[in-house]
């Protein structure tokens, strides 16, 4: 298997299925003659040409609408937001338009579309561009919600995503772009909806998506040198979510840490606990813990931003508290 | 399929109008604007359709057969009867939730439209949109859309797909005044300008969002220069002449095709009713007086006057015609009240479509 970035993963994709479909385009600022803020998009204007590589001014409700009214008859546009933070700006196209227009069409329109861009913190960016939007996208039925954490997944998520005929929020990481990993040469497609257990132990779970994801693999290295053992399970798609890879999981350790970049109340980990209460009670020897942002605004110096993301530390910890180790 | 019958739409209207004068220069030596006499009758029997359409909409309302909001376009009708005259099959209208007339005017079927305001599964959108959200792909119907302007970068992106696809239809989006302080409206207007999109971007001004006067809400009231922010054309017209209107479309619709730019028009009308049927018609926030006033403008009365002053259409015959419109509209309740709800296992459906390309 080739070792790609994440970004290169997310590119190949892209270029994969631009050439495969001729509805498929790309959208958003300064994807064309930029080649991406984050380069993801890098080449591919001297591919495809400007018709289908589109810059856009900044303009997000703008371009989002278009993207929504294009995939209203036919088209299957990708449209990034340079940052989720942006998107917030946009989140009427996405919610009260692309969600809802299958249902309150009574089925007539179809919104083959993907909304795509960097999710959540990356390095003393401050409060406005450090933020993790998957609990409330996934709060929408209607969305599909995609948090790949790696290269592989990146690649194949983002092709089921374009190929999907519903609108696919996905959610990727500035800090994931230049982690690399070992991405399969065929052409292959990730499933949504399936969650992948990418370490396995018997001590406990550790359930996690998206960027959390790399630091439960070290957590998993870390926990191991001292003889615990622990399930990663990796959800990769947060809507839908995978209820029966969490409680098999769970059923297996009898302990569980939820781990996720956004803030506790109302987090994705708050659902996931729920299903866990539903589906595991007699299974429990603990109560589940979460790890999670700290409940503030992301500050910028680099103490305090430290302090206030989830980190291994933080989760090596709450693990032990689920098994009374500490 | 039952609900196909008796459509509305002016069929012939679109290719009629070829005969019309540009820009209305000619309009005193033809008060009928080069339409041909069965076209008239067409255009008038499209809005009678509407008013009685409507009326009966506000009667199933306050029997509770209708639920929700319900915004009734009556007053208007010259608008819609208008623009989907000039306009192709193969074209497509994009509206904001005061979207009847034109579901109507386009050729949706009385019967489904009814059906849908009634919750039942014979709707056009299948009992799940109701009265603000009216779809019909068979007629590209692209929706009733409930968040105001929130829809108008959604016709900028129809019209960015036939570009796309080097076509050359026209994408028309209907709204009201109040849109035109919407960030949407703005951003819309600045992408279809800057991209060339074949858009038509209709403002519906009937001088009121919902209980504010535009004077209240607008520090410019002459809607229409803000297409020149934008480098577009513009054009306002009297909305209550339906051949005002038509010729306006015409010049936009020419706009769109052979030189693939969009248009912002305003059609200066008046909404007769209150903003929804949940709200008054008159009373804190204008007057009695000036609601008369303005219904002495009725779009109907104006088209019909002039029909009758011209001699081709008598008393009896527009009696004949008013009968036909309430037969039409009594038929879409009938069949609405008569049909099934949507059955439960519906609930689920069209969350998600389960296909992939």
């Amino acid at each position: 298997m080739a070792v790609l970035t994440y970004r290169d993963a997310l590119t190949q994709a892209l270029r994969e299925e631009l050439q495969r479909d001729d509805r498929v385009f790309l959208m958003g600022e300064e994807v064309a003659q930029y080649n991406g803020a984050y380069k993801v998009s890098k080449g591919l204007l001297d591919e495809f040409g400007p018709m289908r590589i589109v810059d856009t001014p900044i303009t997000e409700l703008g371009f989002a609408g278009v993207g929504v009214g294009a995939a209203m008859v036919g088209l299957r546009p990708i449209v990034e937001f340079m940052t989720w933070n942006f998107a917030l700006l946009a989140l009427d196209e996405v919610v009260n338009a692309a969600a809802k227009m299958l249902y309150m069409s009574g089925g007539q329109y179809k919104m083959p579309m993907v909304f795509r861009g960097p999710n959540g913190a990356a390095l003393q960016l401050a409060a406005q561009h450090s933020q993790a939007w998957e609990s409330w996208l996934a709060h929408i039925p209607g969305l599909k919600v995609l948090t790949p954490g790696t290269p592989a997944d990146a690649k194949g998520l983002l092709k089921s995503a374009i190929r999907d005929d519903n609108p696919v929020v996905f959610l990727e990481g500035e800090m994931l772009y230049n982690t690399k990993g070992e991405v399969p040469e065929e052409d292959y497609l990730t499933p949504i909806g399936v969650a992948e257990l990418k370490r396995q132990g018997d001590h406990c779970s550790l359930i996690t998506h998206g960027k959390m994801v790399l630091v439960a693999m070290r957590v998993a290295d870390d926990l191991a040198k001292e003889g615990i053992n622990i399930d990663v399970v990796d959800l990769r798609t947060v809507r839908p979510i995978d209820v029966e890879a969490i409680s098999k999981s769970v059923q297996k350790t009898n302990r569980a840490v939820v781990l996720e970049e956004g803030w506790e109340i109302c987090g994705m980990g708050s659902q996931v606990v729920d299903f866990i209460q539903r589906e595991c009670f007699d299974d429990l020897d603990a109560p589940v813990l979460r790890v999670h942002q700290e409940e503030v605004p992301m500050p910028y110096a680099k103490n305090l931003e430290r302090a206030a993301k989830p980190d291994a530390g933080k989760t090596v910890a709450a693990i032990k508290k689920v098994m009374y180790l500490d | 399929m039952s609900t196909e019958t008796k459509r509305a739409a002016p069929k012939a209207a679109a290719k009629e109008k070829g005969k019309a004068s540009n820009n209305g220069a000619d309009a005193k030596h033809d008060d009928f604007h080069g339409t041909t006499p069965e076209l008239r009758r067409e255009l008038l029997h499209s809005m009678l359709v509407q008013r009685r359409f409507e009326e009966k909409c506000a009667e199933a309302y306050a029997l509770g057969k209708i639920g929700g909001f319900c915004h009734l376009y009556i007053g208007q009708e010259a608008i819609s009867t208008g623009v989907m005259s000039m306009i192709r099959p193969d074209d497509y209208i994009i509206t904001a939730y005061r979207d009847h007339g034109q579901a109507l005017a386009r050729g949706i079927s009385p019967r489904a439209i009814m059906a849908e305001l009634f919750g039942r599964e014979a709707g056009c959108s299948h009992g799940k949109g109701g009265s603000m959200h009216l779809f019909d792909a068979n007629t590209n119907f692209l929706g009733g859309h409930g968040i105001v302007g929130g829809h108008v970068p959604i016709a900028a992106g129809v019209g960015f797909a036939i570009k796309y696809r080097r076509g050359n239809q026209v994408c028309v989006c209907f709204f009201g005044e109040a849109a035109v302080n919407i960030g949407a409206f703005h951003e819309a207007l600045n992408l279809a300008s800057l991209w060339n999109l074949p858009v038509i971007f209709i403002i519906e001004n009937n001088r009121y969002g919902m209980g504010t006067a535009i004077s209240r809400s607008t520090a410019n009231e002459d809607v229409v220069v803000r297409a020149q922010g934008y480098r577009m054309d513009g054009e306002s017209v009297d909305g209550q002449d339906v051949f005002a209107v038509r010729d306006c479309i015409e010049r936009a619709v020419e706009r769109a095709r052979k030189e693939k730019r969009p248009t912002l028009i305003e059609m200066r009308t008046y909404r007769f009713m209150g903003h929804s049927m949940s709200d008054a018609v008159s009373g804190t926030y204008r007057s009695k007086e000036e609601l008369e006033e303005n219904m002495k403008r009725d779009p109907i009365l104006v088209l019909h006057n002039r029909m009758y002053e011209a001699g081709e259409l008598t008393e009896g015959e527009m009696h004949k015609m008013d009968d036909e419109a309430k037969a039409i509209a009594q038929d879409a309740w009938d069949f609405a009240d008569a049909s099934p709800e949507p059955p439960l296992d519906q609930l689920y459906t069209d969350v998600y479509s389960d296909t992939t390309s």
